[in-house]
């Protein structure tokens, strides 16, 4: 049991260094997501010039919604950068055959590799465009050290929920060969309806409940809820116990999806 | 001095057209894809739908005269993608090798690098632009005359050879880091996202940067101020709402530059 714990350990250590590699990407990733925080924060400040009190935020409200959109985006790996294009990939090409013959659980293997990944993007990605953002505008950070603890256990839910159904897009590959164009329709679904376009406290009443009866509000919107402090007290334990749920269901499903997808397995020799 | 450029759009259009028939044998997922993009794009201008659920202007446009600078943008850039968007997989090409193949064959490289793997499926968010044009030219209670109409295509082509400039100018960085190629991003898309709205809402020095810089602007803001009979908020003289072709022209020009400069400068990372 240690020694298996040890060994996730590993993994999601070497994730998180094999991420780290990529200087010059993670540059240029900054930099992207920086001149989108400009570019959206401006798209705010129009909206609630005329509005100051939108969707019960105030202008630093948004602001800093803005920039921590920008800052979680590779986090939560919303529009790729996950690691469902390599696991659908083994699947196509047949050496997921080699994984399913190691003496690991896949489904933790690849959690865990993703957490170590998640990990380098909230450091690396999500640190500095949110300090950019907070030197050209004025943003709102939590008083309280507590609402950064929150926040935290809120990014981590976070990556659950998102590793959840990223994991199944993956594993259709078993029955679709190509999962891309699913990949792709989820990425898109999950960048509008998590709330990274706009917070869906804009969104139009029926749009809104759209976008809470799917797993990816719990993505963006809910851990930015939480550093904002929208959420005291219950409600704060609500909302994320809806995170956990979501997280739960998908993993559960997830593991289901994996028996039923081992059993397709035919190793063609060679 | 035209032969070499009539060659060279016959060597892309059969190199495009190659990948057209190859994309066709997956009938069904290239119409997935194709309809997909077509969707994707759509849920883009839903959030700007979401934003005028909320307010009846934005930095004082209403819905058809941000429609109509939408359409615009969205039709030059998805055309530039359409065309020159493969061009950002030069790194990847760098690290494999397979520049250098292209290298020595008889068709200028760069052609090679954009229509390698042509994706007509692109055509979905050229047609999104499309409607959303339809829909912002019959809105935004522009007064249509012949000359506007002339002023329009003039921009759509121009436009097109704008972002199609930026494209390769930020890809050719690849050359130097092969990693970087998101940086492209935040002036092909970013740019893209930017010109969607008037550019009225943002602070004047970013209006000069999408002016004097990096010429965005000439994209569709100037030529659809005309349009829209709008004052500018630079007070810059009429006549930069005519320019683009012009700022076009300049623009691949220095592409051309740009990227002469790094291949020349290139060398293989060998096998």
């Amino acid at each position: 049991m240690i020694s298996r714990l040890m060994l996730y350990a590993v993994v999601a250590k070497l994730s998180f260094q094999r991420f780290s590699t990529y200087r010059a990407a993670t540059a240029a990733g900054v930099f992207t997501n920086t001149v989108f925080g400009v570019i959206i924060s401006y798209t705010y400040i129009a909206l609630w010039r005329q509005h100051p009190m939108l969707g019960g935020y105030d202008q630093a409200d948004a602001l800093t919604y803005a920039w921590l959109g920008q800052s979680l985006l590779m986090t939560v790996a919303l529009f790729g950068g996950g690691f469902q294009d390599e696991l659908a990939e083994r699947v196509r090409k047949g050496d997921i055959a080699i994984d399913l013959y190691r003496p690991v659980h896949v489904q933790t293997w690849w959690l865990v590799a993703d957490l170590g990944r998640a990990a380098f993007q909230l450091l690396a990605r999500g640190i500095p465009p949110t300090l950019f953002g907070a030197f050209l505008f004025h943003l709102r950070f939590p008083s309280s050290p507590l609402t950064w603890i929150w926040f935290l256990v809120s990014v981590f839910l976070a990556v659950l929920v998102s590793f959840g159904y990223r994991y199944l897009v993956a594993l259709s590959a078993f029955w679709l060969v190509d999962s891309r164009g699913v990949d792709y329709l989820v990425g898109v679904s999950a960048m509008f309806m998590s709330g990274m376009t706009l917070p869906i406290v804009v969104f139009p009443g029926w749009l809104a409940g759209v976008a809470h009866g799917l797993p990816f509000a719990a993505t963006i919107q809910a851990p930015i809820d939480v550093f904002l402090g929208v959420h005291t007290g219950a409600d704060l334990a609500a909302s994320m116990a809806v995170q956990a749920g979501w997280a739960a269901v998908l993993l559960a499903v997830g593991h289901v999806v994996t028996g039923l997808a081992t059993r397709k397995v035919v190793v063609a020799g060679g | 001095m035209v032969d070499p450029v009539l060659s060279a759009v016959r060597e892309y259009c059969l190199l495009a057209w190659m990948w057209i028939r190859s994309s066709m044998v997956y009938r069904t997922s290239f119409v997935t894809m194709a309809v997909g993009q077509f969707l994707i794009t759509m849920l883009d201008f839903l959030a700007i739908l979401v934003m005028f659920s909320n307010v009846e202007v934005l930095g004082g446009f209403g819905l058809g005269q941000v429609a109509f600078l939408y359409g615009v943008s969205g039709f030059c850039l998805g055309a530039a993608d359409l065309l020159v968007g493969n061009v950002e997989r030069l790194g990847r090409r760098i690290r494999d090798g397979s520049l250098d193949a292209m290298l020595i064959r008889p068709v200028p490289t760069l052609i090679q690098v954009c229509a390698d793997e042509f994706q007509l499926r692109r055509v979905g968010r050229l047609a999104q632009a499309c409607m959303v044009l339809g829909l912002g030219s019959t809105t935004a209670g522009i007064d249509w005359s012949p000359g506007d109409a002339g002023l329009l295509a003039l921009t759509l082509l121009s436009g097109t050879a704008i972002f199609c400039s930026v494209f390769i100018v930020f890809a050719s960085f690849q050359f130097i880091t092969q990693d970087a190629s998101e940086v492209a991003n935040a002036f092909t898309y970013g740019g893209n996202t930017l010109t969607q709205y008037p550019l009225t809402i943002f602070p004047k020095e970013i209006i000069k940067a999408v002016t004097f810089i990096i010429p965005l602007a000439f994209v569709n803001w100037y030529p659809c101020l005309h349009i829209l009979g709008r004052p500018d908020p630079l007070d810059l003289p009429g006549w930069t709402q005519f320019v683009s072709p012009l700022v076009a022209t300049v623009s691949a020009a220095v592409t051309g530059c740009v990227w002469r400069l790094g291949i020349r400068n290139y060398r293989s990372t060998g096998s």
